[in-house]
């Protein structure tokens, strides 16, 4: 397996097209009300944390959707390849009777 | 629809290029990382990234009408919308981003002409009922457009316009109430009402661009899935939505020759003025000038913001590093 990567394709600047200074891209994850885990919601750029925060309640919080905001700075994120997707997710295809409908339970137990 | 005349680029017919159509073709979801023929990541840079700048600049025809809005909740509603609508914005630039062209890139290609947004907002906002005509029909015509788009085959760009099309609703909705206030109203206010359909009819129906079945471009990006119908199906399917839509406001569509047609299960209608389409595209519309330089202007006097926080943000991670 290859070291993990960004999560976006690299675009390194080239003599045509520089590296710009702008402001970084941060990856937003909101927690919602109903006890679910936090999911990503989308991306934005904010100079720091604290700011990615407030944009992120003003971009993807307009209508109640969450109670909770992460941001992580999307640089920081480090994303499989999907070059491996085979071998990767390879074992668990092979174990089916990982899942319950695998067994055959007689209808007269009752509920399982 | 906000992306007009997206000129497509040519798939190649390399075994890359046919494995990943029969990819397309099984439904799958073409996610960041995946191999995309050159063509379709240009193509989707064009197309996302025009349908971002649609958002917005459109918010200027109707920030227009935010401080002289009649009451207070229509000025609340009115604010809330064109927020939207810089979210659906920061939506399809982020998708945009995806593909390897970053914002303040796609942002300059906008300010400088290289990039387009669509043609309706060229159109100035002269009265209160335009805020009725624009979410009812400007809207509605979007929504025509993006609801097939949340099956599109590109996953990032999916994701956002499932986002958008929740949110839109609203947006057509607000303005169809501003439109049966006013066409309700006095005798002037439903003159006003009438007026503001008689201006945006044609102009909506231009957002669906001129008609494409023939065209090479079109065949391609509906091959690649990131157009789902040809540009006369929408329109077509807007017409038939919008006429009864009139007919309850008591207001006449400005087209003598719009009759229902049995046989078809739909409208004839006449086809709007193209070569005025053109023009606007061209920039010779009667707002093009305006809201280039608003657009400009906006990103010139926010210079300093984004340079102070840039930089107060430079300063605060040194003095963290130098702590640690």
């Amino acid at each position: 397996m290859s070291a993990p990567n960004s999560a976006y394709p690299d675009t390194p600047g080239t003599p045509e097209r520089p590296q710009r200074h702008e402001w970084p891209l941060w990856e937003v994850f909101i927690r919602g009300q109903h006890g679910m885990s936090h999911r990503h919601v989308g991306s934005l750029h904010a100079p720091d944390a604290e700011m990615a925060i407030k944009n992120a309640r003003d971009v993807y919080t307009r209508r109640n959707e969450g109670v909770s905001i992460w941001v992580v700075e999307a640089a920081h994120i480090a994303a499989s390849s999907p070059s491996e997707k085979g071998p990767l997710y390879e074992p668990s295809e092979s174990k089916v009777y990982r899942h319950p409908t695998f067994f055959d339970i007689p209808d007269d137990v009752g509920a399982m | 629809m906000y992306a007009q005349m997206v000129k497509s680029e040519a798939a190649d017919d390399s075994a890359e290029a046919q494995a990943f159509q029969a990819r397309i073709d099984a439904g799958d979801k073409i996610e960041p990382k995946d191999w995309m023929p050159a063509g379709y990541r240009k193509t989707l840079i064009r197309q996302i990234g025009q349908h971002a700048h649609s958002e917005i600049v459109g918010q200027l025809p109707e920030g227009n009408w935010v401080t002289r809005a009649p009451t207070l909740e229509r000025k609340a509603i009115l604010l809330a919308k064109v927020q939207d609508e810089a979210g659906h914005g920061l939506y399809l630039y982020c998708a945009a981003e995806t593909l390897g062209v970053s914002r303040d890139e796609l942002t300059e290609m906008l300010l400088d002409g290289r990039m387009k947004y669509s043609s309706i907002f060229n159109y100035p906002t002269l009265t209160w009922a335009d805020m009725g005509a624009v979410g009812w029909l400007v809207d509605g015509a979007a929504i025509m457009n993006q609801v097939p788009l949340q099956r599109t085959s590109y996953g990032p760009y999916s994701r956002a316009m499932i986002r958008i099309c929740k949110e839109e609703s609203f947006h057509q909705r607000q303005g169809y109430d501003i439109m049966m206030k006013m066409a309700g109203g006095t005798e002037a206010q439903k003159k006003m009402a009438q007026d503001a359909l008689n201006r945006f009819w044609y102009p909506s129906l231009m957002m669906f661009g001129p008609s494409d079945k023939d065209s090479v471009h079109s065949t391609q990006s509906m091959a690649w899935k990131i157009k789902m119908n040809t540009n006369d199906e929408l329109r077509q399917k807007f017409v038939d939505q919008t006429v009864p839509q009139a007919e309850y406001l008591g207001l006449t569509v400005p087209d003598p020759d719009l009759t229902w047609n049995e046989e078809k299960g739909g409208y004839d209608f006449s086809e709007p003025d193209w070569s005025e389409f053109y023009d606007v595209l061209k920039g010779n519309g009667p707002c093009n000038t305006e809201r280039l330089a608003d657009r400009n202007k906006a990103w010139d006097d926010g210079k300093w913001v984004r340079d102070g926080l840039l930089a107060h943000a430079e300063k605060r991670a040194a003095r963290k590093v130098a702590a640690e």
